[in-house]
């Protein structure tokens, strides 16, 4: 087995057997392996890098024969072993043909490239001799030229001489023709040429006035061109020029050397002309017709068609003409004094929309007004314009939130007046159907003013909605939503019926006077109802229609509540207070107004004490319709009054008698002592609860403490003893059922005839079964 | 520790009592007047002397048998005169008379001897003249020249005003002048105060919820604020350092102060009682410390720093001026004072008629209550402390 020393003979074998493009994935392999073999990688490049050290490999460079031959003898068995030989054998074949192939190509291209030498050889030679006779001609002829050159020398000079005095007698020419053609481009009005024929011809006149002839046709240019520029300058002081012939003047003036500053100045003065038309326009409509006449839409329509469109064409062809620094700042500085006027008078107007009926056309003027701005921002990029023109309208804006403001403050009380009146008118048996009730008239209030509420939340609503150009800027999205609409109008509003009800408590006076009680209640419950509902519900709502972002702090729904939680306590305790003292003064005056030492037996309970269970009565009627009944403690007895009036008096014998029984001075008053030793302290004037027992137990409070300290002023008769315990056993048969504890009755009651018979010169009391008497006939 | 203040002291009468006055006159002793309303039994005058050190109450008592007394005044020159305002009963009519009054000279004497027995054998007060009041009707109350000679009196009987003169050692009454209240209705005054100020020329009263201020020497009205108060004035008192400030309280609940030149608007407003304030008094010394007593049971001591006539927190002493800086520093760290109740006292169970602060010493007060419960408190000591140092 020799291959290894003879594997490379074997590739020329076998190249005949195997033709070389048979496939081109196995030549490719044999190509790669050849390069491999001289040491060539893919790119061509010599590479050092040793693919694989193993001996085994029979493509590697370690290729060992022996240890191959070894591995395999070892490794296979006789089958494989036969097997391998064969197709070893046909590598090899196929190896030893790539290789004959190769050289036979390679020797054909050796024998064409030497054919190809050898011809070149030939062909060189001739084109040498060529070359030669080329450079010989060539010589010759830069001789003959040479020559001719020098022959005409002379006439050329001369014929220079004579172009160039051609061409001086035609501009002289030019020169002493300009005044006439200017003259008459003067009388075609063919300004332009004019200038243009000046302006080539002034150099040249400048530079050789000192020649008399010249100066002469100077001094005619000049005087020509003086009255052109007059004409110029007259035409553009004629307001009836269109802006292109304007623009046209302007341009030519500035050739004329007009100082450009002068220009800018008399084409803005002639513009301000036109504008002071404009506004004047504007204010005159300002002052004659307050409103009535034209709406502010129409004049904002007035102020963009007339001032605000002619403003951009005159910054437009005045940006044309002059284009320095300077101009720009005297345009800006022209722009912002006009603006400024402009801004004036549209505020006045604004000023002037009071009525908080039609929101939506202020805001679709105050849109028109601030989009027609925004072409004088592209226009004129820097200028404040367009920003003064949104202050105005962020500043219309605000002034609107505060106008309905007070127009919903106005509208509250109109209808706390109309409340007043309703409560005011006689409540006769007949028009018991005509008058509405408590609870109707606050539902009537209360959604009346939700309503109005409502719709002024629409209208405002205009100024964000998606239409309006000034609806994206930063105020609109915020500040105008949060503190603006949110705070500046919902809050202020609440807070607002807050305190005006809470005024209510204060100015009235302590006689009850000016403010009907029934309105205190009233009031009182829509407070409550607004602690809590309303007010969580106003402000949600405005806070959905207004996506109100709050980057300020505002203020939160619980102080809101909590505030017209404070006014609603206000209100109640105000009405406790003030039914307290109608009834105070009637017991008062009963008090202070009898004489008791010589009164009669008494016969009837007083018409005073009917009087004030009727009022209790009314009053608790009255609370009924807007409160809660509230909780009271549990009754000692069975409620209905007959079974009561058995228990009271059994009641009153234990209790009243030793105070009757003068026995000893420290006895007198031992049993109310104890008691109050045992009850908690009353509190006559405290805050009540938000139900009718808590407010009726307020009502009998204040009048019986009344009561028991007129009495305690008052000295009796025993006739005046009994009187009052008369009154009070009525008293105690009806206004039990009112109270929370029918103790505190009990109690009071129990002090004032108590009292009375301390102040008693013969008290002797009444038996308890002819007072039950008295009080049971009524 | 050191700040802890006394506890009250309680003193309990037999009756039901209204009168109460501070010895005017006397100094020294921490003594109080209190005078009885009973109709069945005889009345009695108290003469409560509070001992400060042992915090005792040591009393006497004398008999007044004219009737229940509804007022009280003792004399600012003699601390043994006084005078009572009570009714009297006869023929089925009941009229409040007047009189002026003088301690048995033996009263204190047999209180210490035998202190039990004082009200078994009261001894009686020796009348000296009465204020004779038939032809003006029931005497509201009689009111003493503030820091007279104890020769002039007031009295308000009805809707007139009786400006008597004292002659021969008091045993004579004579009238000097007269002044009537006239208008539509039955116009009563219910209660008035002599003014210290301006040499003792003006008086004020009060008739239903109006304050009137008179002119003693023409007795002519000099001003009158209508609807003072919601409803019935019950009390007033003059600031004793600003002659034209003016305390006054009523039945709907409140502490009005008032600068009598500007009567439109009150210069404050308290209203801290939960029911009618009867008796309002401003402490003789340091006027911004106020008592109010009311028929919730309460008596509330303020301290209306703001109205008062000294100045806010102590300002500079004229031997500090050297280390003014300092001092300036400490006021700025030193709030100024707010109006403030300082306390409120719930020792009573029934309605508080009248308070009173005592002669001899500012820090202390009595207030008395229908039941007969007599009260003695002292400021705190913290707030003396802060007002004095």
């Amino acid at each position: 087995f020799m291959h290894g020393s003879s594997d490379k003979h074997s590739l020329f074998f076998n190249s005949a057997t195997t033709p070389p493009d048979s496939d081109p994935s196995q030549r490719r392999r044999v190509h790669s392996m050849l390069k491999h073999y001289y040491g060539l990688n893919e790119e061509g490049k010599v590479t050092e890098q040793a693919e694989s050290l193993d001996p085994c490999d029979i493509n590697g460079p370690h290729f060992d024969p022996e240890v191959y031959l070894n591995k395999l003898r070892m490794e296979c068995s006789l089958g494989e072993l036969m097997d391998h030989e064969s197709c070893m054998v046909k590598q090899i074949r196929s190896l030893d043909s790539d290789m004959q192939t190769l050289v036979y190509e390679n020797y054909n291209k050796f024998i064409s490239a030497t054919d190809t030498i050898r011809k070149m050889k030939n062909d060189f030679k001739k084109m040498e001799d060529e070359m030669d006779c080329l450079s010989a001609n060539m010589a010759a002829i830069t001789e003959f030229s040479a020559h001719i050159s020098g022959t005409l020398q002379d006439q050329h000079a001369q014929i220079t001489k004579l172009s160039g005095v051609h061409t001086l007698l035609r501009k002289l020419q030019f020169l002493f023709e300009l005044p006439a053609r200017l003259n008459k481009c003067l009388e075609l009005q063919a300004y332009a040429q004019a200038v243009s024929a000046h302006r080539r011809a002034r150099c040249v006149l400048q530079q050789y006035s000192h020649m008399p002839s010249f100066r002469g046709i100077q001094d005619d240019c000049h005087v020509i061109m003086e009255q052109l520029a007059q004409q110029l300058r007259q035409k553009f002081r004629d307001g009836g020029s269109s802006a292109k012939d304007l623009s046209e003047c302007v341009e030519l003036l500035l050739q004329l050397d007009e100082p450009a500053e002068e220009l800018c100045d008399k084409f803005l003065s002639h513009a301000q002309s036109r504008f002071e038309a404009d506004l004047q326009g504007l204010e005159a409509e300002l002052k004659d017709s307050p409103v009535t006449d034209t709406d502010i839409l129409e004049f904002i329509d007035r102020g963009c068609n007339e001032f605000v469109s002619s403003l951009c064409l005159v910054i437009a062809s005045y940006q044309e003409l002059f284009i320095n620094q300077m101009a720009n700042g005297k345009l800006h500085v022209f722009v912002d004094t006009l603006a400024a006027r402009y801004f004036s008078l549209v505020e006045r107007r604004i000023q002037e929309e009071k009525g908080v009926s039609d929101n939506s056309l202020l805001v679709r003027a105050l849109d028109r007004f601030h989009r027609r701005l925004q072409a004088i921002s592209k226009l004129l990029p820097g200028s404040a314009v367009p920003s003064q023109g949104t202050e105005i309208v962020v500043r219309a804006a605000r002034e609107r939130i505060k106008q309905y403001l007070s127009a919903l403050q106005t509208f509250y009380h109109d209808s706390l007046t109309d409340v007043r009146q309703a409560l005011a008118a006689p409540r006769g048996a007949t028009s018991k159907d005509a008058t509405p009730s408590l609870p109707e008239l606050l539902t009537s209030l209360s959604n009346f003013i939700l309503n109005q509420l409502k719709s002024v939340l629409a209208s405002v609503h205009l100024f964000t909605a998606k239409d309006i150009t000034f609806s994206n800027k930063p105020y609109f999205k915020g500040e105008f939503c949060s503190q603006g609409v949110r705070e500046g109008l919902v809050v202020s509003f609440i807070k607002f019926i807050c305190q005006s009800s809470r005024q209510y408590c204060e100015s009235a006076g302590d006689r009850g006077g000016s403010t009907p009680p029934a309105l205190l209640l009233l009031l009182s419950r829509l407070c409550l109802d607004y602690e809590t509902s309303t007010i969580s519900y106003i402000l949600t709502l405005t806070d959905e229609q207004f996506l109100v972002q709050h980057h300020t702090p505002v203020t939160p729904v619980t102080a809101l509540c909590a505030e017209a939680r404070e006014a609603a306590q206000k209100l109640l305790n105000h009405y406790v207070k003030v039914q307290g003292l109608i009834i105070s003064q009637m017991l008062r005056k009963s008090v202070e107004t009898r004489d008791w030492v010589n009164t009669i037996e008494p016969r009837n309970v007083r018409a005073v004490m009917k009087r004030v269970v009727e009022d209790t009565t009314s009053i608790d009627v009255q609370v009924g319709l807007l409160y809660e009944e509230g909780v009271r403690k549990a009754h000692s007895s069975d409620s209905s009054k007959r079974t009561f009036s058995v228990y009271s008096s059994s009641r009153q014998q234990i209790r009243y008698a030793p105070s009757y029984t003068p026995s000893a001075p420290m006895d007198t008053n031992l049993l109310s002592n104890i008691h109050k030793l045992f009850s908690e302290r009353i509190d006559i004037f405290s805050p009540v609860e938000f139900n009718k027992v808590s407010v009726l137990t307020g009502i009998i409070k204040i009048s019986l403490k009344t009561f028991l300290e007129c009495v305690r002023l008052r000295t009796f008769g025993r006739y005046g003893l009994q009187q009052i315990q008369v009154d009070c056993h009525y008293l105690q048969m009806y206004l039990w059922r009112f109270v929370s504890d029918e103790n505190l009755v009990h109690f009071l009651l129990d002090e004032i005839v108590g009292s009375a018979a301390h102040r008693c010169l013969d008290p002797s009391p009444m038996e308890q079964s002819v007072i039950e008497v008295i009080c049971e006939r009524g | 520790m050191k700040m802890e203040d006394d506890a009250p002291v309680i003193y309990g009468l037999e009756f039901q009592a209204r009168a109460l006055t501070a010895q005017t006159a006397e100094t020294d002793a921490i003594r109080f007047l209190v005078g009885t309303q009973s109709l069945k039994f005889d009345n009695q005058i108290h003469i409560i002397d509070f001992d400060d050190e042992n915090n005792m109450i040591n009393k006497s008592v004398l008999l007044h048998d004219a009737g229940e007394i509804w007022h009280i005044s003792g004399s600012p020159a003699d601390k043994a005169v006084l005078t009572t305002c009570y009714s009297k009963t006869s023929e089925s009519r009941v009229l409040t008379c007047a009189a002026v009054w003088r301690m048995p000279p033996e009263w204190e004497s047999g209180n210490h001897e035998s202190p039990d027995d004082s009200s078994n054998n009261p001894q009686t007060l020796e009348l000296l003249c009465h204020l004779d009041n038939t032809a003006h009707g029931s005497v509201a109350c009689v009111l003493w020249e503030p820091m007279g000679d104890g020769k002039r009196l007031i009295s308000l009987a009805e809707n007139h005003v009786l400006l008597w003169d004292l002659q021969e050692s008091s045993t004579k009454a004579k009238i000097s002048s007269t002044a009537t209240l006239e208008g539509k209705g039955q116009l009563k005054f219910t209660t008035g105060k002599w003014s210290p100020h301006h040499n003792s020329t003006q008086l004020a009263t009060a008739n239903d919820t109006a304050i009137r201020g008179w002119d003693l020497r023409s007795m002519s009205q000099i001003y009158c604020i209508e609807n003072a108060h919601g409803q019935l004035v019950r009390d007033l008192d003059f600031n004793p350092n600003k002659q034209y400030y003016l305390a006054s309280c009523g039945d709907d609940c409140k502490v009005k102060f008032w600068d009598v030149r500007h009567i439109n608007e009150p210069v404050k407003c308290l209203e801290e009682h939960s029911h009618w304030v009867w008796s309002v008094r401003y402490n003789h010394s340091h006027d911004q410390l106020l008592l109010t007593g009311s028929s919730d049971s309460r008596v509330i001591l303020s301290n209306m720093v703001s109205i008062s006539s000294e100045p806010f927190g102590h300002l500079v002493d004229d031997d500090d001026l050297s280390d003014n800086e300092e001092s300036q520093q400490e006021d700025k760290g030193k709030e100024p004072l707010q109006d403030s109740i300082i306390a409120t006292y719930e020792e009573h169970e029934d309605s508080v008629y009248a308070v009173e602060w005592s002669v001899a010493d500012p820090w202390l007060f009595a207030s008395l209550s229908y039941d007969g419960r007599l009260v003695i408190n002292r400021v705190p000591r913290a707030l003396k402390y802060r007002i004095l140092l």
